[in-house]
């Protein structure tokens, strides 16, 4: 039944969307060519321009209102809001949680990624599709599904069963006390148990950009490095790595995007508990378990000032290639 | 940045996983022992986590309480061990089966509604000119990296109003309108790098905008397609947050069903496990008999909010 009206949904939706550009089209070709070619392009662009009006330029102008009103959006606060999440300690931590996660992530995955990409092409090639797969299947899999898998591998048991959890097994038959991982803030273990997990997702990704940017290093200048007596080490950092830099920025800082907005990972796994916050998590609880719209928009005000200046390098890169082509 | 770049990878993405060897010379490629080790050892680390989830799900509650999964090699043949109980458990009792639908309602229309709208406003956006097109379309570019965490309360207001939320259509939108400036993205640089000459000449020949779009540009763009189309589809199938936000408890998809079952069960990690494998089966699936146009999907997407 469900599976049916899906499918009716999809044969409406899509069809809908055809008959809307198909009857548009016709009509605007019914008036004279100038008008045609002056209104043409706006039926072309309209459904898309207006889908991405209402579901991301409107709420972000409004969010950035919200920001400054009550928890019910219903009075002008000022800055009340942001007044209080900088007092909040759950924020505040959240904010040195990012930063650490912003840190650590990119360079961990980058440092593997290329790692691997280099590694792997000394290999036969069978023998190097294989690896790349192995390192790279993680990112087909979900947040939530990471998460169990490795909640599954930090499993301790205190009730003096056999220890099922991989790193609790390890460690006990090492000789340690059985811990809760999770709560360790000791040197901020837990975050860092939970950033394993990002890191485990997003180091495939890094190797295939890494990769695919090392095979096209012109064989020349390693030739010449070569005859010139270089070690192999001293050709990988000063002929390899010059060469992919801007493949290495532009891996560590779509990582660093990514990992910022990090939610999923610390909602599953611990909700943010001892001291594993994050301005997702926290923005999420702000709205749904405190219902305080304005203090959750708030929160995500700042985490969207963060990308800013992201969000302008990109638009003046773009503006570049453009005038390029 | 990230964006220009990714997107020249659709192509250069192809080489990613190519095998062509450029930094060993011949002789010294099968030497170096200590290479294959550490590669070795890394695909192990890689790998392990999830054999131990796919192992673990096929075993009965009492065998994965009692002893560690990486046991099972020592005696792989005791069959008493084995089962697909967990499976049927999961599947009905806790819902993974409902909410497995539940994701495919979701994944798919919010695959094919932004491709089709997305194609007409890249044609637009490449091949015809109109006011405002450039400052639109840096707009677009811009949204890009907008956290989605910035839509929600207004949204909710909003399809709250129309009596959306919880419901599919709701998802279905909120998910068009979030792809919509990556899809156009991606498009628009596929097709500006389509040779000039061929709408030319369709333009001589007196075909419409309408036609060209349909018989010549989309078949033309069948791997920006494509590689949008995976990007989109996974990305879809793995959120968590749009569903937890705009289908709440009602409808289950199979990650916030995941999330409700490692509230629920806590430690009953036989169920645990087959729940994990069951959500993870479609992109695994996409991911081994498409690798290549995975590949270029997600290198293409990799930054979406």
């Amino acid at each position: 039944m469900v599976i049916l009206n899906a499918v009716l949904a999809i044969i409406a939706g899509v069809g809908g969307m055809f008959v809307f550009y198909w009857v548009f089209n016709a009509l605007v070709e019914r008036l004279s060519l100038r008008w045609e070619r002056r209104i043409k392009p706006y039926v072309f662009v309209a459904p898309a321009v207006a889908i991405v009006g209402v579901f991301l330029v409107y709420p972000v102008v409004q969010t950035i209102m919200f920001s400054f009103a009550d928890r019910n959006s219903t009075a002008w606060v000022g800055f009340e809001n942001y007044t209080f999440i900088f007092q909040d300690d759950r924020f505040v931590e959240a904010l040195f949680n990012n930063l650490l996660w912003i840190i650590v992530v990119p360079s961990f995955a980058v440092a593997i990624g290329l790692l691997i990409a280099v590694m792997a092409d000394r290999l036969k090639p069978r023998g190097e599709k294989i690896a790349k797969s192995i390192i790279f299947m993680p990112m087909a899999i979900s947040f939530v599904g990471a998460s169990t898998i490795w909640k599954f591998v930090y499993d301790t048991d205190f009730r003096g069963g056999e220890q099922i959890g991989l790193l609790t097994a390890i460690t006990t038959k090492l000789g340690f006390e059985p811990q809760r991982w999770l709560s360790l803030q000791t040197f901020s273990l837990n975050d860092l148990l939970l950033i394993v997990i990002m890191v485990w997702l997003q180091a495939g990704f890094a190797m295939v950009l890494l990769s695919a940017s090392i095979k096209g290093v012109p064989e020349e200048t390693l030739e010449a490095a070569r005859i010139d007596g270089a070690g192999e080490v001293a050709i990988f950092f000063r002929v390899i790595v010059p060469q992919i830099w801007p493949t290495v920025v532009v891996v560590f800082t779509t990582v660093l995007i990514l990992v910022m907005k990090v939610f999923d990972i610390v909602n599953v796994m611990t909700n943010g508990r001892d001291g594993t916050e994050v301005i997702a998590n926290r923005f999420y609880n702000l709205l749904f378990e405190s219902g305080e719209n304005g203090q959750a928009a708030a929160v995500v005000v700042i985490l969207m000032l963060a990308v800013v200046p992201v969000m302008i390098y990109q638009v003046r890169q773009f503006r570049r290639e453009e005038a390029a082509r | 940045m990230t964006q220009t770049a990714a997107a020249g990878s659709l192509r250069s993405a192809d080489k990613a996983m190519a095998t062509d060897t450029v930094l060993a010379p011949k002789g010294r490629r099968n030497g170096v022992l200590a290479v294959r080790i550490v590669v070795l050892l890394l695909c192990l680390l890689w790998l392990v986590p999830t054999v131990g989830l796919l192992v673990s799900s096929f075993r009965s509650e009492e065998a994965v309480d009692s002893s560690g999964w990486w046991t099972v090699f020592s005696s792989p043949l005791d069959f008493s061990q084995w089962t697909l109980q967990n499976y049927s458990e999961v599947l009905g009792e806790n819902e993974m089966g409902t909410a497995f639908v539940n994701s495919l309602v979701v994944a798919v229309p919010a695959t094919i509604i932004p491709i089709m709208m997305a194609a007409f406003a890249a044609y637009a956006f490449t091949f015809m000119r109109f006011k405002g097109r450039d400052t639109l379309f840096v707009i677009m570019v811009g949204l890009l990296v907008v956290p989605l965490q910035v839509a929600f309360v207004p949204l909710l207001q909003l399809l709250g109003d129309f009596g959306l939320v919880g419901t599919f259509p709701a998802v279905w939108l909120a998910h068009t309108g979030f792809g919509m400036p990556l899809a156009i993205y991606i498009l628009r640089n596929y097709m500006a790098s389509l040779p000039r000459s061929i709408i030319e000449s369709a333009e001589v020949d007196g075909a419409s905008h309408f036609r060209t779009f349909w018989s010549l540009i989309m078949p033309m763009s069948v791997p920006a397609l494509a590689a949008f189309a995976i990007f989109q589809f996974l990305w879809v199938w793995n959120d968590l947050l749009v569903a937890l936000i705009f289908l709440q408890t009602d409808r289950p998809v199979v990650t916030s069903q995941l999330r409700n079952l490692i509230g629920e069960l806590g430690q009953q990690w036989h169920l645990l496990t087959a729940g994990a494998f069951i959500s993870i089966t479609v992109p695994l699936i996409v991911f081994f008999a498409l690798q290549r146009f995975f590949v270029r999907g997600l290198t293409a997407g990799s930054v979406k909010g």
